[in-house]
């Protein structure tokens, strides 16, 4: 019977290897103790030695093979008196990385070793049966007594089996205590807070808040930069330009402002205007920023496009026209799709500073806090000054600190000195 | 008064009582059992066992009816209607034989006499027995199994004399073939009877007051029985109200009202077949906290009635009626007695029902229509004996496996058989539900090729839109 070859753990934290080298070729005789392949990992390079004898059938993944799981085929061995046909007919079983307990750490010590000489999973029967289901975490001192059903429901409820009492035919788990313990959690929680609360169902806006936003918080890795900004310059620019404004055709606002310095930011500052897409990073070619709008029930993120070529004017009726759009329901998917960053303010509510929450796949987004006066340090004198507190929140994978830390000062940089932004 | 102490009393020694008796020894406890009447109750004597035999009668002569269908040339086959019931009565009396030597060899004592619920003074309980030839004799114990099971019902305004109109006790014993035989009640007693007189010659007219006959299984099982009888020259009236039941000397009288139209039969014999009711009477229970409700003593799961000390089981309790729910309760109800850990209650869904008749009808758990009244949403397999090549070698391809199960976890809810030998196979599908299979477990059973039971398997597959042989 062909011997499967998987890819092995060899230390608990890791997921994957490449496969560097292949030392045998296929057809090749190999006994126990031959080195067949090495392996890199994030830490280091190791070889895999072959525990049985026969011969190395079929390479399942080639020389220069990166992320491969762990556990996951890598070559075949066929034995004494098997051939090519033998081969051809056998498929590899399914493993899932669950049902072997090579990872844990416990056991780590004595298995490393043997994993990395081991051809197969332990013991057989950890491997799924053919229908590439999987078993459910099988613990090392024995088994889990379950009837099929009982094990059937625990799944689809997602309830770990440890935690149940059985109380069929030796301690076998039954239908009943699968139920029992659903309800009893459930009678649980009603006992609570029966009739404290109201019930709405999620709509697809908070179904879609929820779930890209635990995407992005699990997936991104989040570094936060923060930076107190003096905005009077500002304030007195924006004066300006507004007592310009006849009969009010345009009413320019700080956020406007805001949005123009994070776009030129942005354009001065190219690798921050980025997006990581699992194998590399996507440098945007436009600035477009998507502004965070509040709404009854929810928020939507209409872009402007191109806002590092727009003028303040343009800037503010686009913003306005977008934000009725939107607490109207009536923006359409060219206006809310896409965008290179995000700009989010809660100035408005008073919140001094908060960390925000990545869109992904953008590469960071800036939270703007409220505008007030505060005591600052002017020529080592004690002044008054209008402060508003910007924080980024950044995608580590494509940007590091010290392109954070640029895109931070250029964008303070513009902020306090705002004549910067007419270049 | 002789007056003895025991562990635990059993009254009545039918399948319930007996085996009651028999695991109360084998937990070491010591254990009497009293029987009025004969060792084995009904079923052993009266019910279960020589109607089986009966039918085995009926089965052959059917079998050597169609001989040339296989071949063979045989010349007039005559009944002799009295070594027939002669056979069933040996039979029975082996049985009871047999269990007298099982109640002896696990040291149970025996005392034939009737037996009645006496409370002390004291406020205990005990069992005082009116000895066949023993006097009287006084039973203590703090646990006492009542186990007297049930007798057939008569109708409202007509008692079954024995005569003309049986019970199934006359119906075992018959001196002649009826030549027109009606049997009221189309539930399992009154199909078997139908089938066991039809196929040996008499015309059998069955009425039955709901819409369909054999009304506790799933409809699509009762339509085919229906059609499969008819087809052997059994009539059936459905939706049959019984206006009157009378006899002269030598006929039965019916009057009859079927579907709002009056009709006028008569017919040689009538059996009455439309359920039974609980023996509750003469036993003392009004003495005592014993509830009793339409006739059937009141328990909870573990067969304990509402005086504590007092249990009761089989026939004498609530459905199902069967023989192999009395002889699971009887042990229940004993290894609860014994403080035995870890004990589950009967799950009804678990019982299979059996009727013997030609064909056998044999079901367990749910039926489609109730599965859809609790609200499941199911997926139903169907497998017809017509596909099946050991049906057509036997010559017996008239039947069907149904199965039903529970889309959200593959839980098989019901399955239903009709067919030749189905009694025979049902035990798979109890086997399969007491370990709380899914449909995924039973399409890896391997059944053997040829046999009746690959049908089982097909209509689980066919419940999977995966059948391979329909």
């Amino acid at each position: 019977m062909p011997i499967t070859i998987l890819m092995p753990s060899l230390s608990p934290t890791m997921t994957e290897g490449s496969l560097a080298k292949w030392l045998k070729k296929e057809g090749e005789n190999v006994s126990p103790g031959d080195i067949i392949a090495e392996i890199e990992t994030d830490k280091a390079t190791m070889e895999i030695e072959a525990i049985d004898e026969g011969k190395l059938g079929k390479i399942l993944v080639p020389e220069g093979s990166d992320e491969i799981p762990v556990n996951s085929p890598i070559a075949i061995i066929i034995e004494e008196g098997e051939d090519e046909e033998t081969l051809e007919n056998f498929k590899t079983p399914e493993i899932s990385m669950k049902t072997t307990n090579v990872n844990t750490g416990v056991e780590h010590e004595e298995k490393s070793k043997e994993v990395v000489n081991a051809g197969l999973a332990e013991d057989e029967s950890y491997l799924a049966n053919g229908e590439g289901e999987t078993n459910l975490p099988v613990v090392d001192e024995g088994r889990v007594f379950v009837s099929p059903l009982a094990r059937r429901l625990a799944e689809k409820q997602s309830l770990d089996l440890s935690l149940i009492r059985g109380t069929g035919p030796n301690g076998r788990i039954i239908k009943s205590d699968i139920e029992a313990f659903s309800n009893r959690n459930l009678s649980f929680k009603s006992n609570v807070d029966e009739d404290s609360y109201d019930y709405v169902p999620a709509d697809n806006m908070r179904k879609t808040i929820a779930k890209r936003l635990t995407e992005s918080k699990r997936d991104v890795p989040h570094f936060y930069l923060k930076a107190d900004c003096l905005i009077d310059e500002l304030i007195t620019v924006r004066d300006q330009l507004n007592a310009r404004s006849n009969n009010e055709a345009y009413k320019i606002s700080i956020n406007d402002m805001m949005i123009k310095a994070c776009a030129v930011a942005l354009m001065e500052v190219p690798n921050a205007n980025v997006s990581w897409d699992g194998d590399g990073i996507k440098l945007y070619k436009t600035v477009d920023i998507s502004i965070a709008v509040a709404l009854d029930n929810g928020l939507i993120t209409p872009v402007i496009r191109d806002a590092n070529e727009k003028g303040l004017r343009m800037i503010s009726e686009e913003t306005k026209l977008l934000i009725n759009k939107a607490r109207n329901g009536q923006l359409t998917p060219e206006e809310y799709n896409g965008g290179s960053f995000t700009i989010s303010n809660l100035g408005m509510f008073g919140v001094k500073e908060f960390n925000a929450v990545i869109n992904p796949p953008q590469g960071g987004i800036v939270a703007i806090g409220a505008a007030e006066k505060r005591p600052v340090v002017k020529n080592n004198v004690l002044d008054v000054a209008t402060v508003i507190t910007c924080t980024m929140s950044l995608d580590h994978r494509a940007i590091d600190g010290a392109v954070g830390a640029q895109f931070l000062e250029t964008l303070k940089s513009l902020i306090e000195n705002p004549m910067g932004m007419l270049l | 008064m002789i007056s003895s102490e025991f562990d635990i009393v059993v009254v009545g020694a039918g399948p319930g009582g007996y085996v009651a008796a028999i695991r109360s020894a084998q937990l070491g406890l010591k254990t009497v059992i009293v029987e009025a009447d004969e060792l084995g109750g009904v079923c052993l004597n009266w019910g279960c066992i020589p109607t089986k035999a009966l039918l085995r009668t009926a089965e052959i002569y059917k079998n050597i009816k169609n001989a040339d269908q296989f071949g063979l040339s045989v010349s007039e086959v005559k009944v002799d209607i009295k070594r027939v019931i002669e056979r069933s009565r040996e039979i029975s009396k082996q049985l009871n034989q047999g269990v007298n030597y099982l109640l002896k060899k696990n040291k149970v004592e025996i005392i034939k006499g009737w037996a009645k619920i006496e409370k002390e003074s004291d406020g205990s309980i005990g069992v005082l027995v009116e000895g066949k030839s023993e006097g009287q004799r006084l039973l203590k114990s703090n646990n006492i199994i009542l186990a007297t099971g049930a007798r057939a019902r008569q109708l409202p305004d007509c008692h079954a004399d024995g005569n003309l109109i049986w019970t199934y006790r006359e119906a075992m014993t018959p001196k002649l073939l009826p030549k027109s035989l009606l049997v009221i009640g189309s539930g399992a007693i009154g199909i078997e009877f139908a089938s066991f007189y039809s196929t040996l010659g008499s015309k059998v007219t069955v009425v039955e007051i709901l819409d369909r006959i054999l009304p506790q299984e799933d409809s699509e099982i009762s339509e085919m029985a229906r059609s499969l009888l008819e087809k052997q020259g059994i009539e059936i009236h459905t939706n049959a109200n019984i206006k009157g039941l009378n006899t002269d000397k030598k006929r039965v009288d019916l009057e009859i009202e079927i579907n709002g139209i009056k009709n006028n039969q008569k017919f040689d014999r009538a059996i009455v077949a439309i359920g039974i009711v609980g023996n509750v009477e003469g036993l003392g229970l009004e003495e005592t906290n014993v509830e009793v409700e339409k006739s059937h003593v009141v328990t909870d799961e573990w067969c304990q009635t509402k005086e504590k000390g007092i249990w009761a089981i089989g026939d004498l309790v609530g459905p199902p009626w069967l023989a192999h729910k009395a002889e699971h309760e009887g042990v229940i109800a004993v290894e609860k007695i014994a403080g035995i850990d870890g004990l589950l209650p009967l799950d009804v869904t678990q019982i299979p029902s059996c009727t013997y008749s030609i064909p056998q009808i044999a079901s367990i758990g749910l039926t489609e229509n109730k599965a859809n009244e609790l609200g499941y949403e199911i997926k139903v397999g169907r497998f017809p004996f017509k596909a099946n090549g050991k049906a057509l070698a036997l010559g017996e391809s008239e039947g069907m496996v149904k199965t039903i199960f529970d889309v959200k976890s593959g839980e098989l809810l019901g399955a239903h058989m009709i067919g030749n030998e189905v009694t025979e196979l049902i035990q798979g599908y109890g086997i399969a539900k007491a370990l709380e299979t899914t449909e995924e477990e039973l399409i890896h059973t391997v059944f053997p090729h040829p046999t009746l039971s690959e049908s089982m398997y097909e209509s689980v597959l066919d419940a999977y839109n995966r059948g391979i042989h329909i």
